[in-house]
Parts: C-alpha cells; structure tokens; sequence
C-alpha cells in the first residue's frame, strides 16, 4: 500500500542504543517534519541496554534490557525491520539493498552501524570455544559453554575486558585476564592506579597476566593451549575476546564515503559525512581523528541529527570520555586527561595503601583548573571533580583538599548551590542544573518528577547523588516542606485519618469529607478511606455507601487486565488443596474459557472472565467450597508454605498446619497495601519467607517470626523479630504487629518502606509490640479480634445479594457481551487479541 | 466495534446542538456516586463484532445525587488504554475539575466535555442525559 506523498523518506541503519536514542529524540518532534521513517537492524531483537549487558548473567531478562520495543515503534508510525541487515548503499541513485535483495529508497540515510568486537588475528582464533562479548547472542553462547567448562580466560584488560572476566566469575568459573600492554585500563588509568587495580582484582581470584601477546591457539586434550611469545602457555576450557572495539563502517567504505585511516565514518560538527544526504552517529563514526565508544557522545550525535533533520542548529563538538563504575566490585573513576599528557601539566596525587585507594589530581601549571583525574578504591569525590573538570570551575586555594581524606570530618564537597547553572549534570542526556531548576519550580517537587520530565540520572545513572541534591536544596531553598497529606482533598496523613475515623466512629465516606475534608474527593482519598473503614468496621466493600470508593478490582472483586476482562483467584490457603478441587477449578477453566496460570503464592489464577461472568463463576467455586482469595484487594493475599515435617526428611514443625492456621485468621484484612506471608518448617527456608512481609520459620524449640521483607520493585530481607515462640506468642505478636502497621502506615505502604521510616526502627517496633511500651497491645489484639469474628467471604455475600448482582452486567440495557474483548489461542488458551490481530479479523471479515 | 482501530480519538466537536431524547435506562439501572455502561444505537442489528456500526458502542453513563449536575455520560471506550472500562473508573476531582479516574492507566477525562487531563489532544465524546420520570433519557444529533 503506497500513496503519493512528498514526505521525505529517512531510512536508519542500526538499532542499537544510540540508534535507538535518535529515534526517540526523532519521534518527539516529527510530527511536525512527517519523515516516514524505516530502520534497518541486523539483529532479531530492538535494541537493548549494551551499558548493562553484564547483568545479564546477574539475574537479568533479555526483556529488562531492552529499550526499543515493537510496539512503541509502531506507536511513532516507525517501520522497524528486525534480521534484516543492509548489504550495500547506492549514493547515486540514493537507495539501499538488504542482504535479501529488497531495495529501498531514501532521501536521508543514517548510519548508526555500531562497533564489532576486534579479534586479533592469532591462528586458532576461530575456535568453537573462542567468543566475543557484545551481543545477546554472545552472551548465550558463553553461558552454554561455560556451564561445563572450570576456567576461561578474557583476552583484553580494558574496561569490557574486566566486566567479561567479571561475568566469567559470576558463572563460576576460574577466572583469567590476559593483556597486552603492561597495565590494565591503560586508556583510562595511570600506572598507580593500574597497578592498584590489578592487586584488588587479584585478590578477588581473577588472575591477571599483562605483557603478554597470545600468538597461537591450540587444541588440547579437549581444552585449549595459549601461546604467549616469550614462550608461556596458558591451559584453558574457554577464550572470550575483549581487545577493543572497531567501527562497523563496511557500507560506508564499500559506497565510497570518507573514512578514517584506521576505520571509522568521517563526520563533521553536524554529524554529517562526506554525502551530504548521510548522517554517521555513535561509535561508527570518527569525529576530529576520534571514536568515542561511550554512550553519551554517541546520545549527543544523534540529538544533533535530529536537530540537523528538522531545521535547528545544533552541532556536535566532541565529547568529555570521563567515566565513573565499579568493575568486579573495585570503584573506578577516570576525567579528562587521566594520564596528565596535556603542556604544564602537574600532578596531585593521594596513596593509601593500607586501605587500597588511589587517587589523582591533573592540574594547568597555575594550579587553577582540573584538567583530569584518576580514581580507584574510591570514588566518592568522582561527581565534584568531574563538575570543576566540565564546567571550569577555579579550584580552592589547597586543591589537595579535595582528594585528601578530611581530618575533621568536614566535606569537600562542591555542593549543589556551588554549581553554575549552566553546568551539565546529567552527560547521558545532556541535563543542566538550570534545566533541573525549571521544572522544580514548575512544580516537580519529587526526585522521581524531575527525572520523569527531564530524564536526568536515567541513563547510567553517575549524577544519581547530585542530582539529589540539587532538588532537595532547591526545594528548602523556595521553603517548601514535604507534606504527607493524603491528597488535596485532606489536609491530613493517613495515619491522622485513622485515628480521626476511629475516635469519631465516621462509617462512610460522605461523612468523613463533610467533617473533615473538602471538595469532592479522588481516585487517592477514596480507597484509601474504603480501606481503612473496612480495617475498622469491616463492612461488605459492595455496601451502598462504598461502591463509589473502590478500585475498579474490589468493586467487581477480580483483577482487571489490560483488554477490560478480569482474572479470578480462589484462595488456597497454604497452597494445600485437594485433587477433587483441583478438577473443579479445572473444569470451572474449560467451561468459561479462561486461562490457567499458577501464581507465585501457590495458587491458580484464571484469565479472561468477561464482567457478566464473574457470578457465574464464583457461584460454582463457591458452591465446590472456594472462598474469594482477595487477589483484588490491598489484603492478605496468601501465606506460603513447604510441607514441613509431616513429609520432609529435614521438617522440625508442621508448617502447613501453621500457614493454614494463619491465612485463616487474617484472610479479608484490609490493610494500606498487600500482604504477603510465608511458613518454613526448618532452616533450609524453602517457602521463602525471608521475603515476605510476615515470616515464620520453623526452629528445633518453636517459631522464628521475620517482618517488613519484601519481594517485588524494591526486594528487601526481612528482619528477624523474635524467636522460639510457641503458637500463641507467634500469633499474638503477629496480630500486634499486623495491626500496630494497619493503624500507622501512609496509604500504600508495604511493611518494610514503613519500617524503614519508623523512628526507632526495629528495636522500637520491638518496644512496642513485645514490651508494650505504649500500653496499647490489648487495643490492637481486640481489634484484630473484631476484624477475624467479622469475616465474610465478600463473594458469598455478593452472589446471594440481587442488588450487589446489578454491579456485574456489562450493559445495564442489553444483555449482549462487550464485543470488544477478543481472545485468540496461544500455546493452547486463550490470550487476549492484540491490536493488529483484531483489526486483521476485522479486514478479512 | 470499530473502536478497536481508532488509535487516537480525534478533537472532535462535542456541541449537540438540537438533541434528539431518546430512552437508554431505568433510575435503578444508574448506581450512586459511580458509574454503569449502556449500549447504545442500533441494538436489534445483527452482532457484527468489530465492524459494528460507529452508532453501536458503550457508553459510560455517571450519577452523582446531590451535586449540582446529577448525570453525566461519555464514551466507554478508553482510547488510551484501548479497552471499553470508563463506566468502572472512580468519579474524582482534580484540580477543581469532575473528572473519571480510568481504571487500567488512571488516565483523567473531564466528565463535562471528555477532555484528556493528561493529554488535551485526547477528548471522549460527552452526551446529554436526563431523567423522565424513572427513565433517563439520553441526547443524540438524531
């Protein structure tokens, strides 16, 4: 399908992170240029975060590294073309082939091919057990060998070369780092802090061998033999190659654009090569004699192409290489001319070998500017000398000070208020403390506001402490304070409204705003009040008076998914149930045509129940002996188990009679936020609960109760609260706790965010609920007392109640079903249509 | 419905100038303080799923007893969230402004004219409504 249109076609070739970078800056302003946009990318996947390529082998999914998704893509209107490489570029008549023999016209090409690992050329380099450390791909390939392999050597000391060593150790392996040139890091660092380098990293089991220049590898006896000249070898099950990078510029030498002597796409301050209509940016391109193979410049090229395409002047002037990270757990820091090469240079320099730390000050000959530093052991001071370093900023009159462990505890720091406003603090995105200024005062007044508008410290995340404290200084520089109101609605935190609601006896919510509040109230105030009503009174959520308050998932009691369909989940409590309820929920699946998926908190839940179908549902579950699992609601969702000693060779106690006991003496709690618990029958933990918000663990004299751990966005260990309880105690205490937690919390609190700010911490919490310090435990037992008598399986209830019934057709005039919900078979269920396949359906209808 | 191909709804003038009233519900069908969904437009036709004819589709109708304008109505559709779910939002006030909060991504839409608050380009189609007696009775451009 083609129109006539006098667009002009920009075709990209690339999509790696600055490729990327340049298609997000691009779409942002394109609506008004209307380039259509087509990219080419060698890879099978959009592309991902190389920067943290390493954690990959950390725990890290190939879905949380990536950047560019499909869908976002086709949101800008972008035509992405995975696998599908570009094999050459006719500068005459301005098109591209792909390596499958497509052409497609251009009117404006850019190049953002990328680097390819370099391989030294030593005979046997070609290895089955050789690799490189770029791709995804890679970094499969390493894992499969490596899982029988004892030892692998990294060819390349620089800073890839020590993060490959580093993933080597974390797969287990013993770990080798062979190098060329007399150091490591020898581009960034100087010989003290190479040397220091290398001894820390030697003493966290990495071997590290420097001059020494590979000349042969061979086969040996199933391993593999290096050579090094002088006459060495090394024995070995795997090589990975980390010697440097090389500019991927193939299509720019074969279409006859200008390159470097030793590689690299010829670009000017407008990112522009030597034809016109072509643009090179990131580390394929050379600019003044350079190739900058860090991800800001190559972020800076790309805005400055984008500005080039749509009419702004905006140029590319080079880039500071000034670099902070911590490779195998040693802080590494490198600014500016590292090596003090530049006329008049002078040195300052600080050694502590007793602590292992390194650092050194390059100065002009007046002594008045930063030209560079070296850093290693620590990198505290990194962010203030890289600020004087950028901004030019005069030094103190005693520069050592800086670097100088201070005697009297007083800091050197360059603080935020010091900086000039047109200092750069963000290099990844280019951000200026003027530009953080702007939106503090047009009104971010959260770290997480100013990074969401500016993107500051998204990146690689180096300006993370200062850009801190720029806002924070900002903010009581304009007087502002935090407040913890609720919401406009109530000038009142939600601790205060629980008290105020308790000591006043206020049961709905219209009440409450007239005595209390004002307006109309929100989608914040008004579950929060439903929350803390039913944490109180403990009344049916489907009351007349609630019904307006809840979240769309306790007013239908279900969890609502992305088409508008909702998920089911029955409790199970402990996870143990029987194979007869088992075929129900089986069968309940097959005749509804839902999908089954067990949860992590061992229950099962179903997917894809349509609005009207709920009662129908949970009629028949109910009626198998199931009650609500509340899988919907900001309460107990379930409590962990393994099967303890009434199966298990190791059990000290019967942790599922625990689990059981205890889910079913908090199951319907309403709280600020889900909570989430676990029972282990001996030390071995394998129900988790170290994680969970409560965690009991089983002990040869009785229980070990754990609290505020947390899975999830912001994973948190438990503490361990008390110990060798018997039975009661161990309820008694997590009826205080649960309670004492429900009373004070902010509105959507997890246990451990509220620990971490409660005054005093544990040992408080330990004061206030063992020793009941503020004389208030009998109150929080008999609470909770009330809220386990008033208990209602809220979906019993429901079905039994024609009224609350109303609330589930989809059309309260027509009893069609809502024909927007599409579900298509994937792997045997039903999943919901996308998009595209819904409109597919529609057109070959 | 053909809803489902609507990427963006576009600014679209909202004014029913000379409102034709048609039945849509029963008083008992509306909850307080929140929302329903009706289906409106040619319900005795055939279902032809997704390619439905733009004058068949949910509408989100509001009661709020008590406050100055009781009955609001507008699109089910989210166009944000791609999903027909407005009706089960929670009603909100934001910045001085009734609006519903929608449930999957908490978009905010003006219930007077459908306005995205987060975004201005967005707007839902609004109608008028009123009760006749037990009935409510929904305003079309015929």
């Amino acid at each position: 399908m083609t129109e006539k249109t006098n667009k002009q076609k920009l075709v990209v070739i690339g999509n790696g992170m600055v490729g990327h970078h340049f298609l997000e800056q691009l779409a942002e302003k394109n609506e008004s240029t209307g380039f259509i946009v087509t990219v080419f990318c060698a890879e099978n996947r959009p592309a991902y975060d190389r920067v943290h390529l390493s954690e990959y082998f950390a725990g890290c999914s190939a879905e949380d590294l990536a950047m560019g998704h499909i869908e976002q893509y086709r949101q800008w209107g972008f035509e992405l073309e995975l696998n599908n490489p570009i094999a050459s570029i006719d500068r005459e008549k301005q098109t591209v082939t792909t390596q499958t023999g497509s052409l497609h016209r251009y009117d404006q090409l850019v190049l953002a091919t990328g680097s390819y690992p370099f391989v030294p050329p030593i005979p046997g380099h070609q290895h089955e057990r050789c690799f490189v450390y770029r791709t995804i791909e890679d970094l499969n390939a390493i894992r499969t060998a490596a899982s029988n392999a004892q030892s692998g050597v990294v060819v390349g000391g620089g800073l890839l070369g020590l993060e490959a060593a580093n993933a080597l150790k974390t797969l287990g392996l013993d770990a080798h780092v062979v190098e060329f040139a007399p150091g490591l890091m020898s581009t960034q660092l100087d010989e003290g802090g190479s040397n220091l380098l290398q001894k820390k990293i030697e003493t966290l089991g990495v071997t590290v061998h420097t001059s020494r220049a590979t000349e042969l590898i061979t086969d040996a006896d199933g391993q593999l033999r290096m050579q090094f000249k002088g006459g060495d070898e090394l024995i070995t099950d795997m090589i990975v190659f980390s010697a440097g990078i090389r500019p991927q510029d193939e299509l720019a030498k074969s279409s006859g654009l200008q390159v470097g002597e030793r590689g690299g796409i010829v670009i000017d301050n407008r990112c522009r090569t030597s034809d016109p209509n072509i643009f090179a940016i990131g580390e394929c391109a050379l600019y003044e004699g350079q190739i900058f193979g860090l991800v800001a410049p190559g972020y800076s090229m790309a805005r400055t192409t984008v500005a080039q395409l749509t009419g702004m002047e905006t140029f590319f002037n080079g880039a500071d290489m000034s670099t902070k990270l911590k490779l195998l757990g040693v802080q590494v820091g490198s600014i500016g001319d590292a090596h003090g090469r530049s006329e008049g240079a002078a040195a300052i320099t600080f050694v502590d070998e007793q602590s292992g730390v390194y650092k050194r000050m390059i100065t002009d000959a007046t002594g008045q500017k930063l030209l560079g530093a070296v850093l290693v052991g620590d990198t505290g001071d990194y962010d203030t000398l890289l600020q004087y370093h950028l901004n030019d900023i005069d030094l103190p009159e005693h520069p050592e000070q800086l670097i100088l462990p201070s005697t009297d505890g007083a800091e050197s720091l360059l603080g935020a208020s010091a900086l000039p406003t047109n200092a750069t603090v963000c290099s990844c995105y280019n951000v200026s403390k003027g530009q953080i200024l702007d939106v503090v005062h047009g009104g971010c007044h959260t770290l997480a506001e100013v990074k969401d508008a500016t993107k500051a410290s998204t990146g690689c995340g180096g300006c993370a402490a200062l850009l801190k404290d720029i806002v924070d200084s900002e903010l009581a520089a304009l007087g502002m304070e935090v407040n913890n109101h609720l919401c406009t609605h109530f000038p009142y935190s939600r601790q205060e409204l629980f008290h105020i609601i308790q000591v006043e006896e206020i049961k709905t919510f219209d009440d409450l705003l007239q005595k209390h509040g004002s307006g109309k109230g929100c989608e914040v105030c008004k579950p929060t009040a439903a929350s803390i009503f039913a944490s109180l009174w403990n009344e049916h959520i489907l009351e007349q008076a609630h019904v307006g308050l809840q979240d769309t998932n306790d007013t239908f009691m279900a969890n609502m998914q992305k088409n508008g369909s909702y998920s089911v989940v029955p409790r199970i409590p402990g996870g143990e149930i029987t194979p007869e309820k088992l075929i129900v929920i089986g069968d309940v699946a097959k005749r509804y045509n839902l999908y089954t998926k067990i949860t992590g908190g061992q229950r099962i839940d179903l997917f894809g129940a349509r609005l009207e179908q709920l009662p129908e549902i949970w009629r028949e579950l109910i009626d198998a002996g199931f009650e609500t699992g509340h899988a919907y609601g900001k309460s107990l969702r379930t409590v962990k188990s393994c099967v303890g000693s009434t199966w298990c060779r190791f059990g000290v106690q019967d942790s599922v009679s625990m689990a059981l006991r205890v889910e079913n003496r908090y199951k319907g709690l309403r709280s600020p936020h889900k909570i989430k618990m676990a029972v282990s029958g001996c030390t071995r933990e394998c129900a988790e609960a170290q994680s969970k918000d409560v965690g009991v663990i089983a002990t040869e004299k009785g229980w070990n109760l754990f609290v505020a751990g947390n899975g999830g966005m912001r994973p948190r260990h438990a503490d361990l609260f008390a110990t060798d309880l018997d039975d009661e105690t161990l309820i008694r205490y997590i009826d205080r706790f649960l309670m004492f937690y429900v009373r004070t919390a902010d509105k959507l609190q997890r246990t451990s965010v509220w620990l971490e700010s409660l005054d005093g911490g544990l040992d408080y919490l330990r004061e206030v609920i063992i020793d009941d310090k503020l004389g208030i435990c009998t109150e929080l037992e008999i609470q909770m007392e009330r809220v386990v008598d008033s208990y209602q399986c809220e979906w019993k209830s429901a079905i039994n109640d024609p009224e609350k019934l109303k609330r589930f057709r989809q059309f309260v005039n027509s009893n069609e079903s809502d024909d927007n919900i599409i579900f298509v078979k994937e792997r045997g269920q039903p999943r919901p249509a996308t998009i595209e396949e819904i409109i597919e359906t529609a057109e070959s209808a | 419905m053909h809803q489902a191909s609507a990427r963006q709804s576009s600014h679209t003038s909202n004014a029913i100038t000379h409102p034709h009233w048609l039945p849509i519900c029963q008083r008992s069908d509306l909850v307080s303080n929140s929302g329903v969904c009706a289906l409106w437009g040619d319900t005795s036709s055939e279902k032809t799923d997704y390619l439905a004819k733009p004058e068949r589709k949910g509408i989100a109708l509001f009661f709020l007893p008590g406050q100055e304008r009781q009955l609001y109505a507008v699109d089910n559709w989210d166009p944000i969230a791609q999903a027909g779910i407005i009706s089960r939002g929670i009603i909100a006030e934001l910045d001085g402004e009734l609006t519903i909060a929608s449930p999957l991504y908490k978009h905010h839409f003006r219930l007077e004219d459908g306005v995205c608050m987060e975004d201005g380009n967005i707007q839902l189609a609004t109608y008028p409504l009123a009760f006749n007696g037990n009935t409510v009775y929904i305003g079309c451009d015929k």
